[in-house]
């Protein structure tokens, strides 16, 4: 029997999966993705508890959060677009002009 | 009646001039002329979407099923809102000319970034709110990086974009935490919720209160979810900076003000003592590390730093005076911070050059009027009578004594010490320091101008005669409990 | 037409405005004009707000204007507001008329000077905080009045500032009112505290209703504390010595600020307050005495100087002394009569002055004048109208206000009021006619050089001198003895102890009737005694004063310095306080203070710089600060209690 426990440890860990990847990856796309995974294991959270709750908001909840996730990508690619077309590298370690 | 469709008009307004400078801009030849139409046209949405605000409604009214409302707070914020925004586009005007970014986008993204705002201030339930501060925030990303071909923009919007994403998650997470122990998104049940089982115990639920903190913390720039700031306001073009650090700043608190007083009001000993040290945090990293900088932008934004650490200590005390004090706070931010990014740009050159300190180095007697205005908006950020600040301070501070946080309020006006230092600084350069370069060519326009003395007079009207404001603010926060 | 009243207010601050901002790019004719239509403006309305007071009945004579909230904070509350009453709008009456008066003698006064919008624009500032000192509806509105004309008073007495005796005189006038305004905004703080109100409707309500005991502690401290701010602005013994040095400033500025008006805002304050000094018999007595000795003193002083608007200067603080007698025996009306009659001659008498010394380009040494009848016989006339007037012959304006205030003091005070007063009196007539024929009269003891340039001023200034001349002549008809209209006008303000005859009656019994002009017919005496002393010892016999100052060379010397009062001071405050001060500075301030302060900042900078260094520019760190805040707030939130 899968419960709503199980849901939320595996919403967890694939948040805590994206938390860490934020934190050592280099490149900026793939820091980006583990931005979408975070926002996708909330996304897990949400579906569950609203099927546990028999509510309808969090599964309302998920479909916004997706088209923000859709709209964020859509500004975030093009801002690495941006940044690749002048510095033609996407590594954020040499991003750093602007310090102390 | 749960549909009124008058209670979004201001936001409509905003949503249709926006489409319309778009399609103005298109379909224009992009000739200087039309470009100055944008901005009036820009101008025109804001002081409409202002009155239409005004005349909605005067007590409180819900619609879209209980998801979003207007009351007094909700106008009192459209109006500060509308207003940052309107004296943002004055300042605009002149500076995207001079950077070669003047292009139709910059208004209508402003307005939508309004739009995000009002939401942010207006939603009955998280779910509004959260929508609000994305619709916000990705308009702001994008006029980051406005300076498409300049690298310090660009690298000041991916910084953005990627902490503000990863922000997001952790707001988000909270959001569902919340939801899934208490059942709903709706801030009014969540609060009879909460109230019912006699404050919050839940650890998820609790943790799904931090979260929230860390979301809307990072948003108001709060230590240490403050580190974007810096760099953000240093690269961004300088009136994009300007527009950020109100109104952003404003939505924010107006968020943050409306969970935790009405979803989390009577649990408040669960998180007062969290914000206690963050505005601590706030306060001190802010001032303390805003005296070593030499870029006024950046100093600036330490600057802003130090304020939201101000505006927390009110969170802190979370009293009525408290509560009111941070609007006008608010308001009172809003004047003296755009009035001296305006400075800045009046005084910087293309490219944005001459943005040192030092470099206004005998402006007092090259252009006393600018550093007269410059003069008082410093001794306003100080909280020196009699500007806004110091009545904004002293309400704050006086909040945070009454619910009785004597250390904080003491903290505070430390802190409020320290910051004299860097912000007379200016003052001192200006006037008692030989010029070591040409102010001229000024980026000087009629809007400007007006923008200048919107912002002074707003400043000395607010510190000299507070009780007009103070009294509309109080009004205005009645329905937030 | 009362609502125009923040109109009377609003002309002169837009005077202001105008010549401070732009000044320095106008003409000086448009200067001018800006700040004398102010001024007449301000005086229009203030005759419409005088008439439309008139059509009340007299007991509901009293016009509240409440502007804005001010300041609000616990139960302290100071809404900005003003007030029209009786007492006010006589008040704004000769501000803004006599003001009007000066402003355009200015222009031909001023006309060779180059701060000409400066002055304008404080001469404007002045007028306007004038008015708002009377016509605040409390206490700390007044309060601002009272600071805002001490600084245009410090800022005109400082005009000339490359001359040093003007920026020192600038500087001794505004500590030594500092003196004063200490005591005055103690005084509110326990208003405040007394009566949680600083409103004066609500302050003098209370203290009329019974609530504090006639004599009681505190009622006697408050109104000594606002006493002290009095003698400060008014000049009086102890705080006087400011005026005579205030002769620096340039002479319409004398005329208005330190003699027609700014100086007559502690009568006017003590008049306002008049239920609470009512309350403390003790603080009546005080102010009594100090205004009699003040009256003898500056009137002896006065006998001797050389100086014509230092004799003026020491003329003045014994006038004041008269009012603060009139009212520390209970006499309001007549110590508001006599500021009014005042305001006229002395306003006169400084400007007539000043065109003496416009004539002789710059002189103010008596002793180099002499003979000047012929030359500038407008000034000569005008001049003689005013010295009658404050000699007190009748029917001149001094005449019938100085005789009441003599008449109150004898009558409700005591036979020793009256002496000195009379004395002082004879003193007065005597040195106004010494002055009198030392300018005009006899041989001429001008330089040649002054000679040459020796003309009579223009229009604009003896038009004025004319106009106040008339005042001078007919002002004191307000106050005739029997028939007193500004006894009616003013006695709903002070209610049934205000004013004179119908006591005084009842105190003498059957001498009633003829009390009030027997003093006539003394004063009269007194006044032509003195004016027959002068004539005998300046045109008669000029060899007598020398004499005399010989065989009686110590009280002359004594005289002649003043007592020695400002060395008396020096030794006693001024060099231990700099000594002190000294001390303080060098090893206080510069080693432990600012030791101190140093130390901190050094420090606070330096974490400062060590913080920095955290904004490392990436945003992988960016991100771990985030992290780490995030478990920390929910390590604290959730296991935190």
């Amino acid at each position: 029997m899968i419960t709503i426990t199980h849901y939320l440890v595996l919403s967890a860990i694939l948040f805590m999966l994206g938390v860490v990847g934020v934190l050592i990856r280099r490149n900026a796309i793939v820091i980006f993705m583990c931005i979408e995974l975070m926002l996708n294991a909330v996304n897990i959270s949400f579906v569950a508890f609203a099927y546990h709750l028999h509510s309808m908001q969090g599964q309302m909840f998920v479909f916004f959060t997706m088209t923000v996730a859709a709209a964020e990508a859509a500004v975030g690619l093009a801002i690495i677009v941006a940044v690749f077309r002048n510095k033609e590298t996407v590594n954020i370690d040499d991003m750093n002009i602007m310090k102390w | 009646m749960t549909f009124n469709i008058l209670s979004i008009l201001p936001i409509l307004v905003l949503a249709g001039f926006g489409m319309l400078v778009l399609v103005v801009d298109v379909m224009s030849a992009r000739k200087l002329g039309e470009k100055n139409l944008l901005a009036y046209l820009s101008l025109a949405g804001i002081v409409i979407a202002a009155i239409v605000s005004r005349n909605s409604t005067a007590t409180t009214l819900f619609s879209f099923n209980e998801t979003f409302t207007i009351d007094n707070y909700a106008l009192f914020f459209n109006i500060l809102f509308l207003l940052s925004t309107g004296l943002v586009i004055l300042i605009s005007h002149s500076y995207i000319k001079r950077e070669d970014i003047n292009h139709g986008e910059y208004y209508a993204l402003l307005m939508f970034s309004t739009i995000g705002m009002m939401l942010m201030a207006s939603g009955a339930d998280l779910l509004n709110i959260f929508i609000g501060l994305e619709v916000m925030s990705i308009s702001i990303y994008i006029l980051t990086g406005f300076k498409r071909s300049k690298l310090i923009s660009n690298e000041a919007s991916l910084k953005y974009f990627l902490l503000g994403a990863f922000a997001t998650g952790f707001l988000l997470y909270g959001i569902s935490l919340v939801y899934g122990t208490t059942g709903t998104i709706d801030l009014r049940q969540i609060a009879s919720f909460v109230a019912g089982k006699g404050g919050v115990k839940d650890p998820l639920l609790l943790m799904g209160m931090g979260l929230i903190i860390v979301g809307l913390g990072f948003k108001v720039a709060s230590v240490p979810f403050h580190a974007w700031v810096p760099d953000v306001y240093e690269g961004a073009p300088t009136a994009v900076t300007a527009f950020m650090s109100v109104g952003p700043k404003a939505a924010a608190f107006a968020a943050f003000m409306r969970i935790f007083l009405t979803a989390f009001g009577s649990s408040h000993y669960e998180w007062q003592k969290a914000i206690w040290i963050l505005a601590v945090l706030t306060m001190t990293v802010g001032n303390v590390v805003a005296i070593s900088q030499t870029n006024i932008k950046r100093m600036l934004a330490y600057s802003s730093i130090a304020h939201a650490g101000y505006l927390l200590v009110a969170l802190v005390a979370a009293n009525n005076m408290g509560v009111s004090g941070t609007l006008f706070y608010l308001l009172a931010y809003i004047f003296m911070n755009i009035g001296a990014f305006a400075i800045v740009i009046v005084l910087s050159q293309k490219g944005d050059v001459g943005m040192n300190i030092d470099d206004y180095a005998g402006l007092g007697f090259k252009h006393p009027m600018l550093a007269i205005a410059m003069t008082l908006f410093m001794f306003s950020m100080a909280g020196i009578p009699p500007m806004a600040g110091f009545v904004g301070k002293f309400y704050i501070f006086s909040a945070a004594i009454k619910s009785g946080y004597v250390g904080l309020a003491i903290i505070g006006v430390i802190n409020s010490v320290i910051s004299v230092y860097y912000y007379l600084r200016i003052t001192v350069i200006m006037y008692m320091k030989e010029p070591v370069r040409d102010f001229h060519p000024l980026t000087i326009s009629p809007l400007i101008v007006v923008a200048i003395a919107i912002a002074v007079v707003g400043t000395l009207h607010l510190g000299i005669f507070p009780s007009k404001v103070m009294e509309i603010a109080q009004r205005s926060i009645l329905t937030l409990r | 037409m009362l609502n125009l009243i923040s109109l009377v207010l609003l002309f002169p601050l837009i005077g202001t405005a105008i010549n401070g901002l732009i000044g320095k790019k106008l003409r000086k004719e448009t200067v001018g004009y800006i700040a004398c239509g102010a001024i007449g403006m301000s005086f229009f309305v203030a005759i419409l707000v005088f008439f439309g007071l008139l059509q009340l009945p007299p007991e509901s004579r009293v016009f509240e204007k409440q502007l804005f909230n001010w300041i609000e904070s616990g139960s302290f509350k100071a809404a900005a507001g003003l007030q029209v009453d009786p007492l006010s709008s006589l008040m704004i009456l000769i501000i803004t008329g006599v003001g009007f008066l000066i402003h355009i003698y200015s222009i031909g006064y001023m006309h060779h000077d180059k701060g000409y919008h400066r002055y304008f624009c404080y001469l404007n500032l002045f007028t306007f905080s004038m008015l708002l000192l009377v016509l605040g509806n409390n206490f700390l509105l007044m309060f601002i009045g009272w600071e805002a004309v001490g600084l245009c008073s410090y800022l005109l007495i400082g005009f000339w500032f490359e001359k040093k005796s003007a920026s020192d005189a600038a500087k001794k006038a505004f500590i030594v009112n500092r003196v004063g305004d200490f005591g005055f905004a103690l005084g509110i703080m326990l208003i405040f505290i007394t009566f949680d109100t600083i409103d004066f409707t609500g302050v003098f309500h209370a203290a009329s209703q019974g609530n504090i005991a006639v004599g009681s502690f505190t009622v006697t401290i408050i109104t000594l504390l606002l006493f002290m701010g009095a003698t400060g602005k008014s000049a009086q013994i102890p705080l006087y010595t400011w005026l005579p040095d205030a002769m620096e400033g340039p002479t319409p500025v004398s005329a208005l600020i330190h003699a027609a008006t700014m100086v007559t805002a502690g009568v006017y304050m003590i008049a306002r307050c008049n239920v609470l000094f009512m309350l403390s018999p003790f603080t009546m007595t005080v102010v009594a005495c100090i205004g009699a000795a003040t009256a003898l003193f500056a009137a002896s002083i006065g006998l001797v100087q050389n100086d014509i608007k230092r004799v003026l200067a020491y003329s003045t603080v014994s006038q004041l002394g008269y009012m603060f007698l009139a009212c520390g025996v209970g006499a309001f009306t007549a110590g508001v009569f006599h500021l009014m009659t005042h305001a006229f001659f002395k306003a006169l008498l400084f400007l007539g002055s000043g065109s003496v010394i416009h004539a002789l380009s710059g002189e103010q040494d008596m002793r180099k004048m002499g003979g000047l009848k012929k030359h500038i016989p407008i000034t000569y006339r005008t001049f003689l109208v005013g010295t009658v007037a404050i000699a007190g012959i009748p029917p001149f304006a001094g005449f019938f206000s100085k005789d009441e205030i003599l008449l109150e003091a004898f009558v409700r005070g005591n036979f020793i009021y009256w002496a000195v007063g009379a004395l002082a009196a004879l003193f007065t007539a005597f040195y106004m006619f010494r002055l009198l024929i030392m300018t005009f009269h006899g041989k001429s003891r001008v330089d040649h050089h002054a000679m040459e340039h020796l003309h009579e001023s223009p229009k604009n200034m003896t038009v004025p001198l004319k106009i106040l001349a008339v005042l001078a002549l007919l002002g004191g008809f307000l106050g005739i003895p029997g028939a007193s209209a500004i006894n009616g006008f003013l006695s709903p303000v002070f209610g049934e102890h205000g004013h004179v005859e119908t006591h005084g009656a009842e105190a003498c019994g059957s001498h009633a009737a003829c009390l009030p002009y027997l003093m006539m017919v003394i004063s009269t005496g007194i006044a032509i005694a003195g004016i027959y002393l002068a004539y005998l010892m300046y045109i008669k016999s000029p060899e007598l004063p020398k004499k005399l100052a010989e065989r009686f060379s110590l009280i002359y010397k004594l005289l002649l310095n003043k007592y020695y009062i400002d060395e008396i001071y020096d030794a006693l405050f001024v060099n231990p306080i700099k000594k002190i001060s000294l001390l303080l500075w060098k090893r206080v301030d510069a080693q432990l203070i600012d030791g101190t302060v140093n130390g901190v900042a050094g420090f606070v900078r330096g974490f400062g710089s060590v913080l920095r260094l955290s904004q490392t520019g990436y945003v992988r760190n960016y991100a771990f600060y985030i992290v780490a805040g995030c478990i920390f707030i929910i390590v604290f939130v959730v296991f935190g209690k």
